[in-house]
Formats: structure tokens, C-alpha cells, sequence
């Protein structure tokens, strides 16, 4: 198949049309509004439902709904929105609920702008709202990796039966590039047979719910769901390493589409004769903590690269254990460090690590 | 590996955006990658409004340039806020209808065009920003003359009616870009970056 100009917002919708998503409820907000727009005309093609909510409020609840009767379904929203949706992660999280949630992040706090920003991340992989509980969390760099790893969320999401967030930024949304469709064979959702709430008509009543006043019952359930997230980050802890085959000083950790950034920082530092290798986390939650901890020892030093005042530098931090320094560089309130920024941030590493010699 | 990108930027309404596209479709055809990153945004609305239009023989790494290899501009504030920006040795095109202030650059060529007066005297002032990509495309031989006339006849399909107009400012601003690139006296190629192949490597943690 020729390969199709796309906005990642469109490709996006379309990558969840191929992967056999049939409802979509969701209320506008820019970046992000291509891929409602889309899946409004989609859907119905298909055989599916769209509906435009009257709040994000509204949104996570329908998407609980849905789940709960076992349709596949997703929804979209851009940062402020993905807040006000929050309390309804908790509970799809609660009721082990497989739904794809796709986040195109903007500036913020606030409302703020309207721009490409990375600052969800703490949001998305740590603090998305109250109880005990983890989202599979995906961040795309390209519209191709958006499309694939949209498909790859439906997936996930039926697999381990728990919400998955697909995300991205508004370059990512707004961009666009050429792309195609893996051939992809669609049944009905996974595993969902001996849960979903399908009619009890000839078997005993189900109950999908996120509410358990038993202690002892919520604190088994609790453990369960971590024993699972233990499975996924084992199975599913996805990362790229770019240029780290030759030996390296600086490695940079970057995700989404600011690391194609460094990429081309690296590209114009190789010319420099400056060796700079490059750690992408494709999972953000669960983290390649491992493998990032083994790119880190073979550098003199880290840097991280983001579009926010360092949120991901947590997770760096952590890898790096203390062996390693780790500086940031970060811009954000829909300002994107520029190629020049990251040499020049990987100029003031590398005098760091010759200082501390 | 080489790569080169490029600017376009204009009043919103100026088909800016159009013209990009029309250059990152005709690239694919060569089997090239692309991206197309608009500025999106408060600036849209009377502002400037501008894309930039990657192209690859590999991946694309940034989408994001603050230095592009080539800048096709439209009026006066996007050239202020763009024209330093240009990379030392690559291409600044300007529309000199609406660009009326002198601009110059030690370091790369400036070449102008009465795009909107070429335009105009086709009937349609519209029509300017397919003057400039044909320009651009005749200056710089980065796509055939061919090659965007179907991009062309292919985008608007279900516009049929808009086709020739096109077309022809297309094929006006690529002979007055060839006449361009004749008269700046260099057998003129577009600026491309060099890149040698680098290793990526994606994987599992659980190998």
C-alpha cells in the first residue's frame, strides 16, 4: 500500500478505525480536534458511534460504560481536558477496564496555551489521580509511530485489561507525514467474555464496578493489579537507542518528537567530532529503567532533553542511581528546544564532565 | 544520506500551508520522506502563518527547524521574523509585490520575485503561492516540473475547477525560477545538510 500523507491527529483516528474501535466519545479541544473531526466521519462508515460529550466529565464516564459492556472504544483530549477526565481513569483503572486514551499535550498549567508541550508526563505516569493504580503509557515520535502504536494500545489494553494513553504532543497532532496502514486482522475485543456486562440471561449477574468497602477484598485486588503491572512492565517496556553502538560521552534521554531533535543534535555533533548517544523510552509507563541504567554507565554524563521543567528527569535520576550526573535542558510553554539549544546544552555537559575530571 | 528543508511563510490565507504540501507530495513520489509542521496557533489569526517542510532520503529526524536551508516568503513580517534565520549559503525567495523594504544578506542569496503581480496579471492573485512554488521547485530543480503538475492534478481532484489556474502559476514561477537561477550566474542546487547513517536500535526490555 502507497504510502498516504496524513496530520497525526488523522492518522491517529484512522490507525483506531483499522484496529476495529467502534466508539468514540470524547469533547473538542485544541491540538487535538483533527481526530474527532475524523473519527465524527469515520465511524459512522463503519458501522460505529461517535458522540460529541458535554464535558470531559461526561467522556470518561461514557468510555467506562462502553468498556464495561466489552465494545472497544477511546477517547481523545489534549491536557486540561485529560485533568478533568482524571477521576474517570481512577475508576477505569478499578474496574479493569481496557480503553485507549489518547493525549495530545499542550502547554500549561491552566489553560495556558495551545501549544506543543511534554509537561503530562508526570501526570501520565505518576500523579493521574487518586488510588493505587498505573496506565500503560505509550509516546510516539513520528505520525508512523503514532499510527502503530495506536493499534498497539488496543492491544495492550485488551491484553492486560487496563486503560492505555497514547502520548503525544501537538507537533505530533498538527504534523504531518507520510504513512501506511499495516494490514491488520480485527476480531471482537479480547478477553472479554467472562467479564464484560453482555446480558445475564442464562448465566449468573456480573458486576463492574471500582467499588470494594471490604479491606481485605480491596487489598487482594490491589496487589493482583500490581502482581499485573509487573507482567506488563516485564513483557512491554519498550525503548530505542540511537547512535549507541560506538562508544559515547553524552547520552541524551529524550521521548516523543523531541527526540528527533536531539537526533539531528547528534547528527551535527558526529560532524563536530563530539560522540553523543541517544536513550528513547517508547513506554513511559512502565519506564526501561534497566536499559537505560546500562546506557547510562557506558557515558561520562547524562542529559535530558524535554519540553517541560523536567519531568521525565525523575526517571533518568533514578536510572542513573547516583552513578552518573544528570543535567537537564528543557523549554516549554510551547517552546521547543532547537537543534542549536541541544548542541549547545551537550557543549555544557561535556565541560562539566571534563571539569569534574 | 542528504536532507534539506524548507520554509514557507505568509499571512494566513496566503496558501503557504497549500504550497508546502504540494512540495512534501511531490517529494514522496521521488520515494523521499517528509514532514510537514505548521506553526498552529494565535499567530494564524492575522498573524504570520508558516510550515516547514522537511525532506529526507532517510528518516526525518527534526521536524523542528529554527534554521532552515530555505526560506519562500510572502510579506514583511514573516521575512523579519524568518530571514536572519536562514541557514549561512542557503535560499531566500520573497515576494517583492508585497515585500517593498530592501533585504539582504551577506552570507546567502536573496532572490526576488513580483509573485502576486504575476499572479494578478493571470486573473487570480490567489494563484500567488503556486507562483513561489514554482519558483522555488525552478531555482532549486528539486522536483520535476512534471512531477508537481500531477501532485497538483491529484490534490485537487475534487476541485477540479481550480486545476488549470494552478497549473499555470505553477509553471509561471518555475520558468521565472529557472530564469533565476540562470541569471544568479551558479548552476544553482539546493542547499542539502549531509548525514552520515547512524545506528538506531529498538528493542524490548525483555530482550
Amino acid at each position: 500500500m502507497a504510502k498516504i500523507l496524513m496530520k497525526g491527529n488523522e492518522a491517529i483516528g484512522e490507525a483506531a478505525i483499522k484496529a476495529g474501535c467502534l466508539y468514540f466519545f470524547g469533547y473538542p479541544i485544541t491540538p487535538q480536534n483533527e481526530l474527532p473531526e475524523y473519527l465524527s466521519k469515520r465511524l459512522p462508515q463503519v458501522g460505529g458511534r461517535y458522540i460529541q460529550t458535554e464535558s470531559e466529565v461526561a467522556t470518561s464516564n461514557m468510555i467506562f460504560g462502553a468498556a464495561g459492556v466489552g465494545v472497544r472504544v477511546m477517547t481523545s483530549s489534549s491536557s486540561p481536558g485529560i485533568s478533568l477526565m482524571s477521576e474517570g481513569l481512577s475508576y477505569l483503572a478499578g474496574a479493569d477496564l481496557p480503553v485507549v486514551i489518547v493525549n495530545m499535550m499542550r502547554a500549561g498549567p491552566g489553560l495556558a496555551g495551545i501549544l506543543p508541550a511534554q509537561s503530562d508526563y508526570a501526570h501520565a505516569t505518576r500523579g493521574t489521580a487518586h488510588g493505587d493504580f498505573q496506565l500503560l503509557v505509550l509516546a510516539p515520535s513520528s505520525v508512523q509511530e503514532a499510527v502503530d502504536l495506536t493499534m498497539l494500545c488496543f492491544e495492550l489494553a485488551e491484553k492486560y485489561r487496563m486503560p492505555v494513553m497514547l502520548l503525544g504532543d501537538g507537533m505530533i497532532g498538527q504534523m504531518m507525514e507520510p504513512v501506511e496502514f499495516p494490514p491488520m486482522e480485527v476480531g471482537p475485543p479480547m478477553n472479554a467474555d467472562d467479564w464484560a456486562l453482555t446480558g445475564c440471561k442464562g448465566r449468573a449477574p456480573r458486576l463492574v464496578s471500582s467499588l470494594f468497602l471490604d479491606p481485605v477484598e480491596l487489598n487482594a485486588k490491589n496487589h493482583e493489579r500490581f502482581e499485573k503491572y509487573k507482567v506488563v512492565a516485564q513483557n512491554e517496556t519498550r525503548f530505542e537507542l540511537y547512535n549507541c553502538d560506538e562508544p559515547y560521552d553524552i547520552l541524551i534521554t529524550a521521548f516523543g518528537v523531541m527526540s528527533r531533535v536531539c537526533k539531528s543534535a547528534i547528527t551535527e555533533l558526529k560532524k563536530q567530532g563530539v560522540r553523543v548517544g541517544l536513550f528513547r523510552p517508547i513506554t513511559v509507563k512502565p519506564y526501561p529503567s534497566e536499559a537505560l541504567s546500562s546506557a547510562i554507565l557506558k557515558a561520562r554524563r547524562v542529559l535530558d532533553v524535554e519540553m517541560n521543567m523536567g519531568q521525565m528527569l525523575v526517571d533518568v535520576q533514578l536510572a542513573a542511581n547516583g552513578q552518573r550526573e544528570v543535567d537537564f535542558m528543557g523549554k516549554c510553554g510551547g517552546l521547543t528546544p532547537s537543534i542549536e539549544d541541544v548542541v549547545e546544552a551537550v557543549y555544557a555537559s561535556l565541560a562539566k564532565a571534563e571539569a569534574a575530571v | 544520506m542528504k536532507s534539506t528543508d524548507v520554509l514557507f511563510a505568509g499571512f494566513g490565507g496566503h496558501g503557504m500551508l497549500m504550497a508546502g504540501k504540494l512540495l512534501a507530495l511531490s517529494m514522496i513520489k521521488q520515494g523521499k520522506q517528509v514532514s510537514w509542521l505548521p506553526a498552529y496557533g494565535a499567530e494564524m489569526r492575522g498573524g504570520t502563518a508558516n510550515v516547514t517542510v522537511c525532506i529526507s532520503d532517510g528518516d526525518v529526524m527534526s521536524p523542528y527547524i529554527e534554521r532552515p536551508n530555505a526560506l519562500v516568503v510572502m510579506n514583511t513580517p514573516s521575512l523579519a521574523k524568518f530571514g536572519p534565520r536562514v541557514k549561512p549559503g542557503g535560499l531566500i525567495l520573497l515576494n517583492s509585490t508585497l515585500i517593498k523594504d530592501p533585504f539582504t544578506r551577506d552570507d546567502c542569496p536573496v532572490m526576488s520575485l513580483p509573485a502576486s503581480q504575476i499572479a494578478m496579471d493571470m486573473g487570480n492573485a490567489r494563484a500567488t503561492n503556486l507562483i513561489l512554488l514554482g519558483a522555488y521547485a525552478g531555482i532549486t530543480q528539486i522536483a520535476s516540473q512534471e512531477e508537481v503538475i500531477e501532485t497538483i492534478q491529484e490534490t485537487f481532484t475534487s476541485r477540479p475547477k481550480f486545476i488549470p489556474l494552478n497549473v499555470s502559476a505553477f509553471s509561471a514561477g518555475w520558468k521565472e525560477g529557472t530564469r533565476l537561477r540562470l541569471e544568479s550566474g551558479v548552476e544553482f542546487a539546493h542547499q542539502e545538510n549531509e548525514e552520515e547513517e547512524t545506528d538506531s536500535r529498538y528493542a524490548y526490555s525483555n530482550g
